[in-house]
């Protein structure tokens, strides 16, 4: 099938892009719009290394079609920091909560998210909050942490 | 004047400023990390890339009657498709394994295990290339599948590698089957049954080691880039061990090893599962060579866990022999290991069953015996270490559950029993009566350290009153000793290669300095880490210290990262290369201040004239003398390599326990405590280390409470996607607690041994015997892992423990 013409806001910006009707949202962010930071580990919605946000709400982008984010907006780990480090890259740092590195981009796509939905999440609910999210390195704890953190810091620049 | 306490607190001062050994320094890899901008191989782009993918047989075991490429090679944007006809002709169609068998790259004539790579196709981007995939058409005609090992070694089991069939021996000592791979024995066997014969009580129990996937969350592939003009070919790849890929690639390619560049570029998690060379790998090369153009192979996670390296899969039996107050007299150790379809793990040559014989543990035992048969089946081909080296998981899993089954059958309590055999501090080093030298411990401290923390005494308490209202709780305990830093040249290699490391530092003129080595990180961290040690040996800050691995171009040989032999071997090479510069500057800094090198002293961060306050040269001072003012005599520059063979290896040792509630209606196990106490000698960033070991415990729970890859009758992998593979989330992981005592290493220089993977391997056993013990006054003295909720609710329905009264 032809390509299809399409354009969303990607971290702010405006974009065109040329799609195939069945191509993944993550593999136009990577490959055509080279922005790498999005990873894959299992293209079946269950590891979340491909967290970004859409519309304000997390997604899976290897589970969305890139045509589904005609007139939308996408923010990606790049599109995170604002001159300086977001409260959750930060506190990632801080806190130790990152080890290979792999998952960490949707982990911080997640977490700055729920801190949105949640500005004071308890323990329990960032395990909830983040259970789409897998991690083989760090064991979850200091995650936890630097979510807390961010969100502590958060709530005072607020 | 400044005081003495003035003095000590510029001194501590200067010392902290260089962020060295001990300090908990924050990640040098993070900033890129979190910001997006780290370098995974599917992130590597080359101009002209072509995509690789595999097509995969779907039978365990089936011979190839004809394979229809035309459809494929009709689809507009296919470049090729090659099958093993087509690597005939450059002998690549097999490749050797890294134990000493072979494994088919593409399958000739045969597959052996369901997902088999049959044929590869090359075309413009991967979706074109998985369409064609789909277009290959391949006729198959099945042949009885073996997948029960018990029966490999039947008269009538189907024979399933036709091309060993006739040798005697495929790389690892003679063979009685030809399904069969090795036998391996160790220790004194008629030693070991006269113990038994002569003991007052013995003890013998069967378990079965699941098979399991390290599966990080990158998976592997790489992006091989052939330039024909040079003759030059780089590849980029999810290597642990980038150096000893270089080796084999070019044995393979013919190409010199001059010229072939292997690139580990930022890896997203190894485990084990990333030393092996893979068929893709090698598709990939071939032809990129074939070409002419960069090719890249990213296998999806179906494909990673159904064909690339696992672990474990034995089936062992462990016997005690012991007296009444539970002294241990003999231990035998028989296994039956499953290895699939290609003898692929990746052991030292001369270890077959890889470090199994550490299986003594911690215990002063006198006598064992360990007897090991690996045998081909229709399965993936493996196995490696998972989070471990090489089988000591295995070995610390039946020692441990032994010493419970032991204790059990004597009504001494679990703790007492281990401390009556442990290996006492003043016998170190101790020689194991399987030949291995611990090289030091203090069991007893660490042990009566975490027996205070949580109260023992309080939960066994606790535990007896559950007992009485009829709840289910257990508390499992597990004092493990392993061993790590693979290992001393004489006894350990890889293909030939002493499993040595190396480290090469470069001070530049203004005092900042770079340095390399032939280890490779994927997560632990190295680029701090390293760097914190270079900050001790020479006082340079560590923010100043610029580390490099993975590029085979510019890094010394090394044998990679596994087995937690990074700090051991490398931060050793690290330590001694740094201690040479240190040496030279010595002298620099004597003649700068004209003085006999003897009555120089280092402190912290410059050489001082002893007795002349205020005499003395700093390392930056030295560093730009170094470039243009030195003895005569010498030569200029300050730069040392050093390519640290072992003497011994390490041995961390540590006490676990946890503490679990069993719903005795559901079979839903509830971790209320998992307490880690390890000693991995001197902790060079305690962050690192405690973050080591979450992970570390996290993979054990993974393994103890819910990973397995079972087959069907057919050859089938259930169980091949994370639907079905238990990964943890948040949610099911427990809280960790972490604690630690420092024993350091006599042998290695910073008295450092290593520590990522205890957590891997003390967890197991630890999780299997709460499980164990809160059944254990139901008489039951082992259950098999993996401890999911079913599998637990089918024991406790067996027992009849899940009656409603
Ligand atoms: S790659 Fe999207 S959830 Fe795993
Ligand atoms: S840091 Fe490696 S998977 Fe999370």
């Amino acid at each position: 099938m032809a390509k299809q013409h399409i354009s969303f806001s990607l971290n702010g910006e405006q974009i065109d892009a040329l799609v195939e009707p069945r191509e993944l949202l993550v593999h136009t962010l990577r490959e055509t719009l080279n922005l790498t930071g999005t990873h894959i580990g299992c293209e079946t919605s269950h590891c979340g290394v491909c967290t970004v946000d859409l519309n304000g709400v997390s997604v899976k982008s290897c589970t969305v079609l890139a045509m589904q984010a005609h007139e939308g907006e996408v923010t990606t780990v790049e599109g995170l920091a604002n001159g300086e480090l977001h409260a959750v890259q930060q506190a990632f740092i801080e806190e130790h909560g990152l080890q290979c590195g792999f998952c960490t981009p949707g982990m911080l796509m997640r977490a700055q998210r729920l801190l949105q939905e949640n500005p004071d999440p308890s323990e329990e609910e960032i395990r909830w909050g983040m259970a789409g999210n897998l991690c083989r390195c760090t064991g979850y704890q200091n995650i936890i942490k630097a979510v807390q953190s961010a969100a502590k810091k958060l709530q005072q620049e607020a | 004047m400044a005081t003495a306490e003035d003095r000590v607190k510029a001194d501590i001062e200067r010392e902290d400023a260089l962020q060295g050994i001990g300090c908990s320094r924050k990640r040098k890899e993070d900033p890129r990390f979190v910001q997006g901008k780290g370098t995974y191989v599917d992130d590597v782009k080359l101009p002209g890339t072509l995509y690789a993918d595999l097509v995969r047989s779907p039978f365990a075991h089936a011979r190839i009657k004809g394979i229809n490429k035309e459809k494929a090679l009709a689809l507009p944007g296919v470049h090729a498709v090659l099958t093993a006809e087509d690597l005939k002709p450059l002998n690549l169609h097999w490749m050797p394994t890294l134990a000493g068998d072979v494994q088919a790259v593409l399958a000739d004539e045969k597959v052996h295990m369901q997902y088999q790579e049959v044929a590869v196709v090359i075309a413009d981007d991967r979706y074109i290339a998985a369409d064609a995939v789909d277009l290959v058409e391949v006729e198959y005609e099945a042949l009885p599948v073996l997948v029960d090992p018990h029966k490999a070694l039947d008269p009538d089991a189907p024979i399933l590698r036709e091309d060993a069939e006739d040798k005697d021996n495929v790389g690892q000592g003679p063979r009685k089957h030809p399904n069969h791979i090795f036998n391996w024995q160790v220790g004194d066997a008629e030693a070991t049954e006269r113990a038994f014969d002569e003991a007052e009580v013995t003890v013998k129990q069967e378990m079965y080691y699941p098979r399991v996937h390290p599966s990080p969350l990158e998976t592997c592939g790489c992006v091989a880039s052939f330039d024909k003009v040079n003759g030059k070919l780089d590849v980029y790849i999810t290597s642990q061990a980038p150096h000893v890929v270089r080796t084999v690639v070019s044995m393979l390619s013919g190409v010199p090893e001059s010229k072939v560049r292997i690139v580990s570029p930022d890896i997203g998690g190894g485990f084990g599962n990333k030393v092996g060379i893979y068929p893709g790998y090698v598709t990939a090369i071939v032809a990129s060579i074939v070409i002419g153009r960069p090719v890249k192979w990213i296998e999806d996670r179906m494909e990673h866990l159904s064909t690339t390296a696992w672990a474990r899969d034995y089936w062992m039996t462990g016997e005690l022999a012991a007296d009444k107050d539970g002294r241990i007299k003999g231990l035998k150790v028989d296994v039956l290991a499953d290895h699939g379809a290609f003898n692929s793990h990746a052991q030292p040559t001369k270890w077959p069953a890889g470090f199994l014989s550490i299986c003594t543990g911690s215990y002063d035992i006198p006598v064992a015996h360990v007897n090991v048969d690996g045998v081909y089946t229709n399965k993936s081909p493996g196995g490696v270490a998972y989070r471990c080296s090489f089988r000591v998981t295995e070995a610390v899993y039946v020692i441990e559950r032994m010493m419970d089954v032991l204790a059990q059958k004597l009504g001494i309590d679990k703790a007492e029993i281990r401390r009556r055999n442990f290996v006492k501090p003043e016998q170190f080093p101790y020689e194991t009566c399987l030949g291995w030298e611990l090289d030091s411990g203090d069991y007893h401290t660490a042990l009566d350290k975490v027996l205070a923390a949580v109260d023992y005494e309080g939960l066994r308490k606790e535990q007896a009153e559950k007992r009485a209202k009829g709840e289910l709780m257990g508390i499992g305990l597990v004092t493990f000793t392993e061993v790590v830093g693979a290992g001393p040249s004489k006894n350990c290699d890889i293909l030939g290669v002493g499993m040595f490391d190396s480290a090469e530092i470069r001070v530049h003129p203004t005092g900042s300095a770079i340095a390399r080595m032939g280890t490779i990180t994927q997560g632990q961290g190295h680029q701090t880490t390293y760097a914190q040690i270079i900050a001790s040996e020479l006082g340079i800050p560590s923010e100043e210290i610029q580390i490099e691995e993975g590029d085979t171009d510019t890094a010394p040989y090394g044998l990679g990262t596994y087995g937690s032999r990074s700090t051991p071997v490398g931060g050793a090479a690290t330590a001694v290369a740094a201690r040479k510069i240190r040496d030279k500057a010595r002298k620099i800094a004597a003649h700068l201040m004209e003085v006999s090198e003897d009555d120089v002293e280092w402190d912290i961060d410059r050489f001082k004239v002893k007795g002349v306050p205020g005499q003395e040269k700093t390392m930056k001072e030295v560093a730009w003398a170094a470039y243009n003012n030195v003895p005569e005599g010498m030569e200029m520059g300050l730069e040392a390599v050093d390519y640290y063979d072992p003497p011994n290896f390490t041995y961390p040792f540590g006490t676990y326990l946890c503490v679990v509630d069993i719903d005795k209606y559901t079979g839903v196990v509830d971790i209320r405590r998992f307490y880690a106490l390890d000693d991995c000698g001197t902790r060079i960033n305690p962050m690192i280390i405690e973050g080591q070991v979450h992970g570390g415990l996290n993979e054990g729970f993974a393994v103890a409470m819910g990973q397995e890859m079972p087959y069907d009758e057919e050859g089938n992998l259930l169980g091949n996607t994370f639907m079905d593979y238990f990964i943890p989330t948040f949610v099911e992981t427990p809280h960790w607690e972490t604690d630690y005592t420092v024993t350091p290493s006599p042998h290695h220089p910073l008295g450092a041994k290593g520590v990522a993977e205890s957590p891997h391997v003390g967890s197991i056993p630890c999780f299997t015997a709460a499980i164990v013990d809160a059944l254990a006054h139901l008489d039951v003295t082992h259950v098999d892992m993996p401890h999911n909720a079913y599998r637990v609710w089918q024991t406790l329905h067996e027992l009849g423990a899940d009656k409603r009264d």
